[in-house]
């Protein structure tokens, strides 16, 4: 159970946005993809959950292809995507938000069990289950937009900027908590992100993505002692 | 007085008929961003379904039933056969913005051809299950009968019905996200295509019954609900589009202002009445008076 | 001055062009001369369409409305107040113009669908208006005679000839103006704005006032092939402009190609054939009323789709695919 991406190239619209790219994400492990605004990293992941179409490659999950099939078929296989922007309903309540992810899973007891754990995770939703998602802050909104992820007992997470506009104490609650889920919940995890210290930090691997393309790939403790990438990408 | 209770009555129960077509505009607007123009078409094409059901049973009460599933079975088979293959072939160029709707006119123009084909033009008629004299109250008889009471219960039933759907099953959650954010839905593992097929399948319905809760006090023929859409268009503009509380309310302000403009007035400024509100709801509140959202305009 | 000759050779092209009808127009016989004048008027009608659709992008199912407002507006400046036919014509323009300009403020900067259905609205309520004030002349309409051709001409120049030139001479005069305003700095905007809005406002184009300068120049040009209709068909009634006149000139549009004025004419041509089409198919297989009545519809409608379907940026696709 890994995931792995061989020669990936996408384009989006006329731009190359992904060029030749592989790396592999071992079962049980996190995976930080890093790189500046722009680098192709949205534009990956959405093509591994079923958004976008990709022009050569392959990646597969768990030994099957996972690319050109739907997104809602993905998810059903146990393959989350959290997209960027804080993909919360705000039209829907907390609860309703949650529920989505667990409306088409068979065993509807594990969806309540989940639900509860998810509310243990993070004891805010708990207390704002019935408002409407749109008057959630930031934070929250990053919590449930992650929680409804768990909800549907994923195997795979795709995370998208979890950071992005959040204020640097709930980034780092953000993060801790991301960790703890690989083996409290037994996930995979692929996080795609701009704040890139923060995201080696807690990651086993680490892919430092530039214009499309891989321009390193290491554990993710060797990237943060890696002088190239520390003066590139990090910024120190 | 008696003359302002008859046109409170009548006002509900027009009201209530322009409902059903608002929220069936409302309802594919909520699943495709297409104002479903053919939805004139559909309705009359389970009218005259309904009417061949009563010619050949005897009972309006199985025409009603065959016209409501006739409708949806229509609904759902023109989203999952016409509009998804055309939403999947055109993708560029600046058609993109117009080719949904200009196709839901063309299948207004085939639907109408088809009944035309069929039925020929001529005016048939549909006979209402009760009584249609008007209730008479202190000795004189007002324009509100049994069979408007009759509407007015039937449209309320639906409407129940529909928000039960909306808010209380996980049809209805998974219909309301796919609403307001497909993509998100996807990610959640929702059938999104399927879903929108069930919306238009539902605004097949409520057009279906439209069509023979409003025929039995007029006429059947091709172009018979033309101005219906037109009204539900401008009771769902009321409503702010998105909304289907917005548009039974919608529906419900378009009705009382045309009926007490027909009692009070002219019946002559009907349509003036109807297309000023439609151009003052624009001009000033373009997201519908029952909307919070901002405005329509780009 | 590279524009100025291109200009000039836009003129040269539409004389040259209008010579050929006019010469086309002295060999063929009263009912081709008729329907050469229909051919026209629709043309006009489709050019004003794909003004308003392909160079602004905004779709309009209200355009029978307008050209009501300009027949009824020509019809009675003869009839009531007896001025000439050409005034009148011109005065169906700037009426019908001026009526766009008004709705223009209110329903041009609105988004697509609220436009087309706000539109459509029109279409269904404004002919149902005209019953109701007796200077309209109710059900019966009010006549429109442009009189006999000039004695100048001879006698054997047919009342239909004359349509025929009054209908040619005005829709090539309308069209040389359109083609010469798309092509200047307001074309190149239009079609800025039309794709992309956003972008269009960030180098500083006004796109609310240039949405409703469309939707003015659309309905001028709407009334004055509304003048000509009621001009060939002698009178202006309600029932002249049905919503589906609305839907014909927009499948007349889409077949034509939305986006480009230079096929026009084809939209014009088809609108007239349509019925002759079906009226030959009814002649061949026969058929009950309702189906004579209701071919010409269907044709319309099945042309549209397939237009939406096959050819959604104009016949100049199809051609391309080829190479």
């Amino acid at each position: 159970m890994s995931l792995i991406v061989e020669n990936l190239t996408i384009d989006h619209g006329a731009i190359r946005a992904i060029s030749n790219v592989s790396f592999t994400v071992p079962q049980g492990e996190l995976a930080a993809i890093i790189g500046a605004n722009g680098a192709g990293k949205t534009t990956l992941l959405r093509t591994l959950s079923g958004l976008k179409e990709s022009e050569s490659g392959s990646a597969t999950w768990n030994g099957k292809s996972i690319l050109g099939k739907r997104a809602e078929d993905l998810a059903r296989s146990g393959i989350m995507h959290v997209s960027d922007g804080k993909s919360v309903i705000a039209e829907l309540t907390v609860k309703e938000n949650l529920a989505l992810a667990g409306l088409w899973r068979k065993d509807k007891k594990d969806v309540v069990k989940a639900t509860d754990e998810v509310v243990e995770l993070f004891p805010i939703l708990g207390q704002r289950m019935t408002q409407l998602a749109g008057s959630l802050s930031g934070g929250e909104r990053q919590m449930l937009a992650i929680s409804r992820a768990l909800v549907a007992r994923p195997k795979l997470l795709l995370l998208d900027e979890p950071s992005l506009g959040l204020a640097p104490l709930i980034v780092e609650q953000i993060f801790q908590t991301i960790k703890s889920l690989v083996t409290k919940m037994d996930l995979t995890v692929l996080l795609v992100e701009q704040n890139a210290m923060g995201a080696l930090k807690i990651a086993d691997e680490g892919v430092v993505l530039n214009l499309g393309s891989v321009v390193a790939a290491d554990s993710a403790q060797n990237l943060l002692n890696d002088p190239a990438v520390r003066s590139a990408y990090l910024g120190f | 007085m008696l003359k302002f209770i008859t046109a409170v009555l009548t006002s509900l129960t027009t009201g209530s008929i322009y409902a059903l077509m608002s929220t069936a505009l409302v309802l594919v607007w909520r699943s495709t961003r297409v104002i479903n123009f053919a939805q004139a078409g559909q309705a009359v094409l389970t009218t005259y379904i309904g009417y061949e059901v009563i010619v050949r049973s005897g009972s309006y009460w199985v025409g009603l039933i065959m016209a409501i599933v006739a409708g949806a079975v229509i609904g759902a088979a023109i989203d999952r056969f016409f509009m998804r293959p055309i939403f999947k072939r055109i993708t560029t160029g600046p058609i993109v913005m117009i080719a949904p709707v200009v196709a839901t006119l063309g299948l207004l123009g085939i639907v109408q051809a088809i009944i035309g084909f069929k039925w020929g033009l001529t005016y048939q008629t549909i006979a209402a299950p009760v009584s249609t004299d008007g209730y008479r109250i202190f000795g004189s008889v007002i324009a509100f009968s049994p069979f408007n009471l009759m509407v007015l219960v039937c449209v309320t039933i639906t409407m129940l019905l529909l928000t039960l759907l909306f808010q209380k099953t996980n049809l209805g959650l998974a219909l309301r996200a796919s609403a307001h954010s497909p993509e998100i839905a996807k990610l959640s593992g929702i059938k999104v295509d399927g879903i929108r097929t069930l919306g238009w399948a539902l605004a097949g319905a409520a057009g279906g019954l439209a069509g023979m809760l409003f025929v039995p006090s007029t006429y059947l023929y091709p172009n018979a609900m033309d101005v219906l859409l037109v009204f539900g268009f401008i009771a769902a503009v009321i409503g702010g589009l998105d909304s289907l509380f917005g548009a039974v309310a919608g529906a419900m302000v378009l009705g009382f202002a045309i009926n007490f403009t027909t009692s009070y007035v002219s019946s002559r400024l009907v349509f003036p009445t109807a297309f000023i509100i439609l151009i003052l709801v624009l001009l000033i509140k373009p997201a519908g008076i029952f909307s919070n959202k901002k405005g329509r305009r780009d | 001055m590279h524009n100025f000759s291109a200009t000039k050779k836009r003129l040269l092209l539409f004389i040259l062009f209008g010579w050929l009808l006019l010469l086309v127009g002295d060999r063929v016989g009263e009912l081709r001369q008729y329907q050469g004048s229909f051919v026209a008027m629709y043309t006009l009608a489709i050019a004003s369409i794909i003004l308003l659709t392909g160079y602004s992008g905004q779709l309009s199912l209200g355009h029978s409305a307008l050209m009501a407002v300009g027949a009824y507006a020509g019809a009675l400046s003869t009839n009531n107040a007896h001025l000439h036919p050409v005034i009148a014509l011109i005065i169906a323009t700037f009426v019908a113009g001026l009526f766009g300009l008004i709705l223009g403020f209110g329903v041009a900067r609105l988004s697509g669908p609220y436009l087309a259905g706000t539109t459509l609205a029109l279409a269904v309520s404004l002919p149902s208006l005209a019953n109701q004030f007796p200077i309209l002349g109710g059900e019966q309409g009010v006549a429109f005679d442009v009189g006999a051709p000039p004695a100048r001409f001879g006698e054997d120049f047919s009342q239909y000839k004359w349509f025929f030139w009054i209908s040619s001479l005005a829709a090539l005069i309308m069209i040389w103006l359109i083609a010469n305003l798309l092509s200047s700095k307001y074309g190149r905007s239009f079609r800025a704005m039309r794709d992309n809005q956003v972008a269009a406002q960030l180098t500083g184009i006004n796109t609310g006032r240039l949405k409703v300068t469309a939707f003015t120049i659309s309905a001028g040009m709407a009334g004055l092939a509304g003048g000509l209709l009621v001009m060939l068909i002698s009178g202006v009634s309600p029932s002249a402009f049905p919503l589906s006149l609305s839907f014909s000139l927009l499948t007349g549009a889409v077949v034509t190609g939305v986006y480009s004025l230079k096929g026009v004419m084809l939209g014009g041509l088809v609108l007239v054939a349509i019925p002759e089409i079906a009226d030959s198919v009814v002649n061949r297989i026969g058929g009950s009323e309702g189906f004579t009545a209701t071919l010409p519809g269907f044709l319309v409608s099945a042309l549209l789709i397939a237009a939406v379907l096959f050819a959604p940026n104009g016949p100049g696709q199809l051609l391309k695919k080829k190479h």
